[in-house]
């Protein structure tokens, strides 16, 4: 147990490390660097800037400093907001994303798995089959349509919601919705699908020879097992959640963390693309790790590993 | 309880009733089920489901539009009409109005047209036919790599087959969505230096975005078809079967062919399937963020994108490309749901 | 009155049941017309190949039998239950309690994600009155009877920390927690190793005799039985082709399934140029079961009658009977002789 988990720390870390150093890499690759599209600076400003920035440094230099420095939290300046810190950014953009999110997470959990049991229960009837063209449903069709077709009938049509901001619980309902929708249906398809397959062991044969009650047979035996595919899908599911979606913040402009990736990349703000991908990065890794270790104390079988 | 015989006595028997049955008589009375082989089987089941049949006429029906139809369709994507800005479906303009009164016939613009005067039917089938390109490409580069990749590390095995899939197990806790920004962003440039170079202006043809797209996914995706083939080669590599097939003397050759493709081929089939309407997903996701094809190349995403600012006058804009992407996504999901059914159950959890 | 029925004096009574699988390809016949008894504290073995409706036949007494199947006709009497009309909730009550049941598989039996404790205490507490301790304490009981030592740690441990045989002892400990007056074993060392095949039926049958429970055993190892069973019941495609004492079915077989699977059994005591007889052919397919003997296509002694007509019963003492032809042709023939001699007169 100790030596798994201590081989997925370091992964974890290697991996953290690789994106940092793939974004450092592709960030220095793009030619002409952050000041070029901003005409009418003479040579010699540029250079000061750079000087500013220490982009005159020769590139391993750079790179060395801006690992050493992003392992203590610190991303370096914003190159179009003047005199904030990447980090003070985040930390001010970041709990935004992770309100809305998280109200997402819970959602999707809360609808996704009773629904998934359901519907396994109710196989072959109508019940079932709706259900399944809904999640199937919830998986094809893409945030930004889900985000403009709410945003149309409820916003613009209907009047009802509140398209802009975040500032009642009114706000929350249609981003909400839209970042839910994916990992709704598909928690729903997997819990279907792994409750199926659960209910076909041999130990819920077992459970019923006993005696037991369907009630117990189904949430004692069957839940805590068809539960577990889940869990593992879970890490994902709220790391790329709780950072908000591009598409959700853009649209319904909430101002989160996605939001401000998406302008930082159309405004070419380097230190501030790069502290983004790290941060997000790494807070995605540590979700894993957290799941992984969950995962061993709901599965013990894991504790061989 | 008592002897009792009562049937014999019951029933009207003859001596010859006794007489040994021929084999013949034996063998009329064994009914073997026909036997039949994995593709005709799998077709077979395929075809009984109604679901994945529609939606393959629907996909097909949609590249018709896609790569036939604007062969000949009187309008281009990048033409613009002059004085037809933001009609509505089955409007015409002022201009055009005049000349079909001077006895000229003109054909429609089924959805309207877009801001800029351009045919909105025609930008939308360009669209699909970028979608369904950047989908299907995507597909087989990542089918190519990922069980390039896969199978070398499943038959080299030992210390290789480690440190690949270590490689692997790294790009796959890689956040994708954030790296694939990040790339299409960092590659637009390179690749516009490069296509300006003698021999690579091809690549200004595709437009720069859709190669950095498929880098990106060359680079990213191939991570989970590596696992799966790997571990199909290796638990062949394993089975019974194939070592009963070695130890009769089949040849490694046609071990591979007969066995290895036939068991692996159906599951190769299911994840490409699969794979398309993800990709898909993501070209209209890089697209809608404004990181997709290039102007005047219109694909779905970007389509929806320039018309959300349009939602309260012109919502048919919004609607028609989003209608559009989400049946091409859902048809290949369902298709690919009917495909593993049919080809690869095991796969089904 | 009741107490003078025939049914009380039997622990389990069958009468003509039958039961089908109603599958999207058609009605599969499971079993057509099964009867048998049993008395209390009696071992049965119920002989047979896969799909020959052994397992079937031993679910539906507990009312296990698996969507989508049903019981289509006949009556089936357990320790004074009619379990043709019980409902799920009295038949919650009699499963795990009088009646148990050991799987197959002891490897995917048990819930991975419980202890050994849990899943052992979960039947005690569910069917008596025992607190938590009280079913601790019965469970380690139950260890010791099953022969696992250090039951105070077992009880801890997770099915997988387990070997296969342990686990058949668990499963065996969870079985006789109520004590049962009927323990079905379905195929039970199947799974395991042959040495610890040995132990675990030993242990059974030690079991049995200091308890008392009746055993059915299914299996498609006449080794087995012939070392455990006093009745044995040879099923074939959902019928009992044969019913009698071990000693009837091992030194005078009457159904020509039952030759056949007695002699490709190998033997110690076999003379060189004996060999193993296969029987050949597969068994029927039970969607469309063919008008005769299911075994006529098989077998080496068909007649043209097999092949037309269900042979009848033919009772051969108060225990042995089979269903087969080729009794009935001595008989039609002696009975013919004395028709003709009654026509000569």
């Amino acid at each position: 147990m100790a030596r798994y988990l201590l081989k997925r720390v370091v992964l974890a870390v290697v991996t953290i490390w690789a994106v940092a150093t793939i974004t450092f890499c592709l960030m220095n690759m793009v030619p002409g660097g952050p000041f070029l599209s901003e005409k009418a600076i003479s040579p010699a400003a540029t250079a000061a800037l750079e000087a500013k920035y220490g982009l005159d440094k020769p590139f391993g230099e750079r790179y060395v400093t801006y690992i050493k420095d992003a392992c203590h939290g610190d991303f370096g300046l914003s190159l179009k907001q003047r005199g904030r810190t990447v980090m003070s950014i985040i930390s001010a953009k970041f709990p935004v994303s992770a309100k809305v999110g998280g109200v997402a997470v819970l959602v999707s959990l809360l609808l996704g798995v009773p629904l998934g049991v359901f519907a396994a229960f109710k196989r072959g009837t109508a019940v079932d089959s709706t259900l399944s063209v809904l999640a199937t449903l919830g998986i094809a069709v893409p945030s930004f349509v889900i985000c403009t077709v709410l945003m149309y009938f409820f916003g613009v049509k209907l009047g009802l919601l509140p398209t802009l901001g975040l500032n009642s619980w009114k706000h929350y309902i249609m981003p909400v919705f839209a970042l839910a929708a994916y990992p709704t249906s598909y928690i729903m398809r997997l819990m279907r699908s792994s409750m199926l397959d659960v209910l076909g062991q041999d130990y819920m044969r077992t459970a019923r020879a006993k005696g037991l009650s369907q009630k117990i047979s189904l949430f004692k035996h069957a839940l805590r097992n068809a539960i577990l595919p889940v869990i593992t899908y879970l890490g994902p599911m709220i790391a790329y959640t709780l950072v908000g979606s591009f598409i959700v913040e853009k649209i319904f402009t909430i101002p989160g963390l996605g939001g401000e990736f998406i302008k930082a990349i159309n405004g070419r703000d380097y230190t501030m693309i790069m502290g983004t991908t790290i941060f997000l990065a790494t807070f995605m890794v540590i979700m894993l790790l957290i799941v992984d270790i969950v995962y061993t104390i709901v599965d013990p079988r894991i504790k061989l590993k | 309880m008592t002897k009792k015989n009562p049937l014999s006595l019951q029933m009207k028997l003859n001596p010859e009733d006794f007489l040994p049955a021929t084999n013949e008589e034996k063998e009329s009375l064994v009914v073997m089920r026909e036997s039949v082989g994995f593709w005709r089987d799998g077709l077979r089941r395929l075809r009984k489901n109604k679901v994945a049949m529609t939606c393959l006429i629907v996909i097909l029906i949609i590249m018709i539009f896609a790569f036939i139809v604007p062969s000949f369709y009187p309008y281009t994507y990048s033409q613009q009409i002059q004085g037809a800005n933001n009609l509505k479906p089955f409007e015409f303009s002022a201009g055009e109005q005049a000349r079909i009164e001077a006895g000229e016939k003109l054909f429609p613009h089924i959805f309207g047209t877009d801001k800029m005067g351009r045919d909105y039917a025609i930008r939308v089938m360009m669209g699909s036919r970028i979608s369904l390109l950047v989908g299907m490409v995507a597909a087989v580069i990542i089918l190519i790599i990922g069980s390039i990749y896969g199978s070398i590390a499943a038959f080299a095995g030992g210390w290789v087959d480690l440190e690949m899939m270590r490689i692997v197990d790294i790009i796959y806790t890689i956040p994708d969505i954030l790296l694939i920004v990040l790339l299409s962003f960092a590659l637009k440039e390179p690749l516009r230096a490069l296509a300006s170079m003698k021999g690579f202006h091809w690549l200004s043809v595709l437009g720069e975005n859709l190669v950095s797209i498929f880098v990106v996914f060359a680079l990213l995706y191939w991570v989970g078809m590596a696992r799966m083939v790997r571990s199909q080669i290796l638990q062949l590599k394993e089975s019974e079967y194939v070592t009963a097939a070695r130890a009769l003397g089949a040849s490694g050759g046609r071990i591979i062919r007969k066995h290895l493709l036939t068991n692996c081929i159906g599951t190769l089939i299911v994840i490409t399937t699969l794979q398309i309407p993800s990709s898909i997903f993501t070209e209209s996701f890089l697209s809608f963020l404004g990181l997709g094809v290039a102007v005047p190349m219109p694909s779905l995403g970007s389509l929806a994108s320039e018309a959300i600012n349009g939602i309260n006058t012109y919502p048919h804009l919004l609607f028609i490309p989003s209608i559009v992407i989400s049946l091409i996504i859902l048809s290949f999901n369902l298709l690919g749901d009917g495909l593993r059914d049919a080809f690869d159950p095991k796969l089904k959890n | 009155m009741a107490e003078e029925t025939r049914d009380n004096k039997y622990l389990v009574d069958i009468e003509h049941e039958r039961l089908s699988f109603f599958t999207p390809a058609g009605e599969v016949k499971a079993l057509n017309d099964v009867s048998f008894k049993m008395k209390e504290g009696e071992v049965l073995g119920i002989v047979g190949e896969s799909g020959s409706g052994k397992s079937v036949t031993a679910y539906s007494l507990m009312g296990l039998t698996a969507y989508p199947g049903r019981l289509i006709g006949g009556t089936i009497e357990f320790n004074g239950h009619h379990i043709n009309d019980m409902t799920e909730a009295e038949f919650r009550q009699i499963r795990g309690n009088e009646v148990s049941i050991i799987f197959q598989d002891p490897m995917t039996s048990l819930n991975p994600v419980y202890t050994v404790g849990n899943q052992i205490e979960e039947v005690i507490r569910l069917h008596t009155n025992k607190n938590k301790a009280e079913a601790r304490e019965r469970a380690k009981e139950l260890l010791t009877l099953v022969g696992i030592n250090e039951p105070e740690k077992r009880l801890k441990q997770y099915p997988h920390e387990l070997s296969g045989g342990m686990r058949q002892r668990v499963m065996i400990a969870i079985a006789l927690a109520c004590e049962p007056k009927l323990l079905i074993a379905d195929e039970p060392t199947t799974a395991l190793d042959v040495t610890i095949q040995a132990q675990i039926l030993e242990l059974m049958m030690e079991l049995r005799d200091k308890l008392g429970m009746a055993i059915i055993m299914i299996t498609h190892d006449l080794g087995i039985v012939a070392s455990m069973c006093e009745k044995i019941a040879v099923m074939y495609a959902g019928r009992i082709v044969e019913y009698g004492t071990t000693d009837d079915i091992f030194y005078n077989p009457r159904h020509e399934y039952t030759k056949g699977l007695i002699k490709s059994i190998p033997r110690l005591d076999a003379k060189d140029h004996e060999r193993l007889v296969p029987i050949e052919g597969t068994p029927v397919d039970m969607l469309n079961p063919p008008a005769g003997c299911p075994f006529a296509p098989r077998c080496d002694s068909c007649m043209k009658i097999c092949l037309r007509e269900m042979p009848p019963v033919t009772y051969f003492s108060d225990v042995h009977y089979t269903q087969c032809w080729l009794n009935q042709k001595a008989e039609f023939e002696a009975g013919s002789m004395t028709g003709k001699e009654a026509a000569d007169e």
